[in-house]
């Protein structure tokens, strides 16, 4: 199980694709910038002045031609006064130029911020949702998927709102104030060049359409690569055995195949469409002269306005060569926002009551009232379950693998809610408390002891600063935790990594103790997983702490140790999801029923395999 | 490249003209014949440029593909301890990233490279000819811009690195807390675990903040750089233009080709990233193909035909420094049968795969028909092996194509049919909604663990192979099912070699010799009736299996009594001790 199918968590939902401009999704996406309204509106003040100084300098140039370098060539002005103009036009231009590159520099900044921060909350948002949601959202998707969400999605997101959303509003503004200063420059001129524009719209709706279905097209086929190489490289052993190599290989360079074809078609829709657009400039340049050409001869209009009006073309095609990769910038977001917003629209399937109960005194009764549940219906994992723990009692479940030990765990935990019967804690269904309530009275030693990055310390009191020092310690020598942590080059403040390697399998057990024994909850609940790598010594300490553990509280104990079931003051016996027997060690083996079978096979055995 | 670059450096000239004319005063046809002039080479330099662009990313686009397709044609002659020891992710990040690095170096590398050292030697020859001053003042300004661009880029490089290490660190803390969300979930640290993924979260934006402050920087300067280029050549020249060393015309010539060269000089810093970065990635990818295969075919292969007689003759195999197989022999006639039994990492599953050569042994010799593994083809070899694995692992394709995936030719109806009885797959198949064209994985039906297993022998079965390995392949089937079968694998390996590892005794009983291992070793050999009177360890797992085979029976008579009515066959009838007893060998 959790093997084949291949392929599974990398490209997952890749077939989203995304259409450049959904409103539903842009608008969602929007009001993540309502808490930076201010940044937004300075930003795009900004983005103003900086389109405004941009188109200053061809203004600058046409009276350096026109004021400076013209009437002293033609000797209106003397040559000294000439050069006075001259020198103060470029002081001045060095200003604007100056200014130019301040508002930019600031924009550009502050619009990145803007779109980090806002994302920021978004992730925040994306993460604190993923922690209430229940276990079952976990055991279906894999850790891979979620990172993916939360780790390149979102930055798909941030490049969108501070690279492309910014852009084209940078793009708008400059196109609109050169369109502006044309008209203030020569009305007539400016009314040929905005010809041009219908053009335009023709060829980049033209290409528009072929981008969007090229890069579409190479979304899906490298999506299809992708999936088929992860596939091929995870299952390379069964390509082999069954000698499929070159059929593997043929399928493989289909798909490649395909993919080249598309890139093939963007590329020819790029190489077309750029030099398209130069060779628009340079038609619509030879129009201007020529008319330009036309009123100077006329006497109507000055070579140096006609230069300026030259150099602004060249600021009102920039923004429309960019168009393609902002394109590409939105399409991908679009595809990633999508993604994320479903998974924060998953609904938590757990969830608080809105009229809680409080519990002023936990005494710790634990009451299955004929619980039925499965994972997924209708494969029972458990079939109406009665029994009742007392406050104080221990408490063994035993039975063959499969009989829905650990799920008992579980839903005592509230991780899954049982689809039949009622699970009472002290008479109160765990369904009317906090999440939160049930969990701070019930501790779990789980089968796989956990141990996140951070120290020895840290990994006991987890994040809870109201556990001291004092008490971490105290907790560790309770669980026999102390003698190996004392032995530890940094004692309590040793780093311990990820999935804790620097740790035996021993000694993340009673550092699990430690943790659980810590939050002192009066119900504690035990997996107890017979590890075949503990040495004897260790397994020792185990055993004793075990005892320790379950003394003067309600315990549950899945119990893979004889000693411990040979310990507690009662036994539960689950056989196919049913409790089929309950009594002591001692009577159940008189019985001579499921347990003295289970006992003949797993304890016995085990304890002799250990002798 | 270069026609476009030549194409490039005339329309400026036209328009200096232009200006020149009107600026004396002139007739208008000449200045439209001027103008038209000055859009026919903008129009052949955008033809020769846009074709040549097509050529060159195009060509990058082949060298992708052809990459690819290599890469994965030399993934293929790898061995299986190669695979164990490359995790998947980090070859999937080279056969993605790394092989985009290589071919952005191809592709807009080379054309940048080509487009912008082209332009620069023609713009520069003709800048020359209008004013030699001038080009030398603006050659004198436009490093700067390159060189502001190179040192501000190699600063941003080392920003962006320490951005991506805290991206590191915020995926590895959600990893961390999607991984342990039990024991989050369990000790209510929700709310702490928010907090201390909020101070990742932050320290990620603040970094990409910083890197911003850099990265914003290098725009505004280039322009800043661009624009006193201009305004120099405007100052200068326009001295010279007022003394009469110069014309207007001339002038904005001049500026026409600064801004021509402008933003490839700008972007020769861009260039060297993306070489470096695409050198790096090139090392990477080498490193794939230079890994070579342990398990090869042989210079000389034999071609005889397989009969299906297998020997391993003192084998000793081991992983790195751990010993799992110590001095293994044992001999299967042609048609015989095998079983091994064992407890888990005795190395049952490591000895088998020694015969299809997923492993070579460090010492010993495996035969089969008395030749060598080693000098069969691989091809030949695998070709008659049927194999079914511990780990299924299925293909996302219709069902028809997972069981059909080792035959030659696309697998006939009867053929599948055959195949998925002897698997006892066919009811399954029934309720499947397209039966065996239903596609299996995320985008089609999950099957359950038993369904798998049952696949993968059909697959293994519909390859008509003359020896069969069953490594632990009926784990995940309930005991009826194995049963069934068993029964129907019985038959058709009548005439077959098989080799079955296994945990059951009821799977192995039948074989004609059974070895048990324990660490590698063999410890006790024999058939079922031999083993059980030396009241060995064999002894000891069937006694244990026995009491589990009570505690199951109850469940077992009602779920196949289930079956049987449901069915509406009355095969046997037999109560259920007795299907236990003839489940387990034992006659009455």
């Amino acid at each position: 199980m959790g093997h084949g199918h291949g392929g599974g968590g990398f490209v997952q939902d890749d077939e989203i694709l995304g259409k450049a401009y959904d409103a539903r999704l842009t608008r969602r996406l929007i009001s993540y910038l309502k808490p930076y309204r201010r940044e937004v509106g300075l930003a795009v003040g900004l983005l103003f002045l900086m389109s405004a100084t941009q188109i200053v300098p061809p203004i600058i140039a046409k009276f350096i031609i026109d004021s400076a370098i013209t009437p002293a060539v033609s000797g209106a002005i003397p040559q000294a006064e000439g050069f006075a103009r001259l020198a103060m036009l470029g002081i001045a231009y060095v200003i604007v130029l100056a200014l130019a590159s301040g508002f930019r520099f600031w924009q550009n900044v502050l619009t990145t911020s803007i779109g980090q921060r806002a994302m920021y909350d978004l992730r925040l948002q994306l993460f604190r949702h993923l922690q209430y949601l229940s276990l079952g959202f976990f055991d279906r998707n894999p850790v891979g998927r979620l990172m993916t969400r939360i780790t390149n999605d979102i930055d798909a997101l941030t490049e969108m709102v501070s690279r492309g959303v910014v852009s084209i509003f940078g793009d708008l503004f400059t196109l609109l104030a050169v369109m502006v200063v044309m008209l203030l420059l020569d009305v007539r001129l400016a009314l040929l060049t905005f010809l041009v524009i219908p053009v335009l719209v023709g060829i980049t709706a033209f290409f528009r359409g072929m981008m969007r279905d090229s890069f579409r097209a190479i979304r899906i086929r490298l999506a299809r690569v992708n999936t088929y190489l992860n596939e091929t490289l995870s299952g390379m052993s069964i390509v082999q055995l069954f000698t499929r190599e070159r059929a593997t290989f043929a399928q493989f360079d289909g798909l490649n195949e395909e993919l080249y074809q598309a890139n093939r078609g963007a590329v020819r829709a790029m190489s077309t469409f750029q030099p398209s657009i130069m060779f628009t400039r340079a038609a619509t340049s030879a129009m201007l002269f020529v008319a330009g050409g036309y009123w100077i001869i006329q006497g109507e209009l000055t070579i140096g306005t006609l230069s300026a009006f030259w150099l602004l073309l060249e600021q009102f095609f920039r923004p429309i060569l960019d168009l393609a990769e902002r394109y590409n910038i939105l399409q991908a977001a679009m595809a990633s926002s999508e993604r994320v917003f479903t998974l924060l629209d998953t609904k938590a399937t757990i969830e608080d009551p809105p009229h809680p109960v409080e519990l002023e005194h936990v005494r710790g009764e634990v009451r299955f009232d004929g619980v039925s549940f499965a994972y997924n219906e209708p494969d029972w994992v458990l079939r109406d379950v009665d029994f009742t723990i007392s406050a104080g009692e221990s408490v063994a479940i035993v039975g063959a693998t499969g009989a829905g030990k650990t799920s008992i765990i579980s839903l005592i935990s509230r991780f899954y809610d049982v689809q039949r019967g009622r699970i009472l804690l002290d008479g109160v269904d765990l369904r009317e408390m906090r999440q939160r309530e049930v969990r701070r009275h019930v501790g779990v030693v789980l089968q796989d002891p956990f141990i996140f990055a951070g120290t020895v310390a840290s990994n006991i009191r987890l994040n809870d600063t109201a556990i001291t020092d004092e008490q971490v310690r105290w907790a560790a020598r309770f669980v026999n935790a102390d003698t190996f942590i004392d032995r530890l080059p940094e004692g309590y403040e040793t780093v311990v990594t990820e999935r804790g390697s620097t740790l035996s399998v021993g000694q993340k057990q009673l550092l699990a103790f430690a943790r659980a024994i810590a939050f002192n909850p009066e119900i504690m609940l035990v997996l107890d997983e017979a590890t075949s790598s503990v040495d004897t010594e260790t397994e020792r300490l185990i055993q004793d702490a075990l005892q320790k553990l379950m003394r003067g509280r309600t315990s549950i104990v899945i119990a893979h140790r004889l000693s411990t079931i040979q310990n507690v003051d009662r036994i539960i016996v689950l056989h196919k999801g049913r409790l089929v027997e309950s009594g002591s060690h001692r009577d159940l083996l008189a019985q001579r029923g499921v347990y003295h079978r289970l006992y003949e096979l797993q304890y016995r055995a085990h304890e002799v395999a250990q002798a | 490249m270069t026609m476009a670059a030549v194409l490039a450096v005339v329309p400026p000239r036209f328009i200096g003209q232009i200006v020149d004319a009107l600026n004396v005063g002139t007739e208008l046809g000449v200045v439209i014949v001027l103008a038209l002039g000055s859009v026919s080479f903008a129009a052949a330099e955008a033809i020769t440029r846009g074709f040549s662009r097509y050529q060159i990313i195009n060509a990058s686009r082949r060298i992708e593909y052809e990459v690819r397709n290599d890469l994965l044609g030399h993934l293929q002659t790898m061995h299986l301890g190669y695979f164990q020891h490359q995790r998947i992710g980090d070859l999937m990040a080279r056969l993605t990233n790394d092989l985009t690095a290589v071919r952005q170096m191809y592709g807009f590398g080379i054309v940048m490279t080509a487009s912008t050292m082209m332009l620069l030697v023609f713009t520069v020859i003709s800048m020359i000819g209008v004013s030699l001053k001038l080009t030398v003042l603006t050659l004198l300004l436009m490093p700067v811009a390159s060189g502001t661009f190179w040192i501000v880029g190699r600063k941003v490089h080392h920003k962006f690195q320490e951005l991506q290490a805290q991206f590191g660190a915020m995926s590895t803390k959600a990893q961390e807390n999607f991984s342990g969300i039990r024991v989050v979930k369990a000790f209510s640290q929700e709310e702490p675990e928010i907090r201390s993924f909020a101070e990742v979260n932050a320290e990620y934006v603040r970094r990409a903040v910083d890197l911003a402050k850099l990265n914003g920087l290098i725009w505004p300067a280039m322009a800043f750089i661009m624009g006193i280029a201009v305004l120099a050549t405007l100052y200068v020249g326009g001295r010279d233009a007022i003394e009469g060393h110069l014309t207007i015309g001339q002038l904005v010539q001049f500026i026409a080709y600064q801004s021509l060269i402008a933003w490839p000089m700008i972007a020769l810093g861009e260039i060297t990233n993306i070489f470096q970065q695409g050198w790096a990635s090139l090392v990477r990818l080498q490193e794939l193909f230079d890994a070579r295969a342990s398990v090869a075919d042989p210079e000389d292969a034999v071609e005889t035909p397989i009969r299906g007689e297998v020997e391993l003759r003192g084998v000793s195999f081991a992983y790195g420094q751990a010993i799992v197989l110590r001095d293994i022999s044992f001999k299967v006639p042609a048609g015989g049968s095998l079983a091994i039994v064992g407890a888990t990492g005795s190395g049952k599953s490591s000895l088998v795969n020694l015969i299809p050569r997923l492993f070579d042994p460090q010492q010993g010799d495996v035969f089969i028909d008395g030749i060598d593994v080693r000098r069969y083809r691989l091809e030949a070899l695998r070709r008659a092996i049927g194999y079914v694995p511990q780990e299924t692992f299925l293909f996302s394709v219709p069902l028809r194509e997972n069981v059909g995936f080792g035959a030659a030719e696309p697998l006939t109806d009867a053929q599948l049919q055959w195949a998925g009885d002897v698997s006892q797959l066919n009811k399954d198949v029934e309720d499947f909604p397209a039966r065996f064209e239903t596609m299996i994985g995320e985008r089609g039906v999950t099957l359950s663990g038993g369904q798998k297993q049952r696949t993968a022998i059909a697959r293994a079965v519909a390859k008509d192979p003359r020896i069969l390995i069953l490594d632990d392949a009926l784990s995940s089937v309930d005991t009826y099912t194995e049963a069934e079968i068993l029964r129907r694998l019985r038959s058709v390996m009548r005439d077959r070699t098989s080799i079955v590892v296994a945990h059951r005794i009821s799977t192995v009983k039948d074989a004609d010799e059974i070895l048990v291992l324990d660490d590698g070793r063999i410890v006790e050999r024999g058939s079922h009736s031999e083993l059980l009177l030396r009241r060995g360890r064999y002894a000891q797992m069937y006694r244990r299996q026995l009491l589990e085979e009570e505690l199951e029976v109850d469940e077992e008579r009602d779920q196949h009594e289930k079956r049987v009515r449901a069915e509406r066959e009355v095969e046997s009838g037999g109560s259920a001790p007795r299907i236990l007893r003839e489940r387990l060998g034992l006659q009455d």
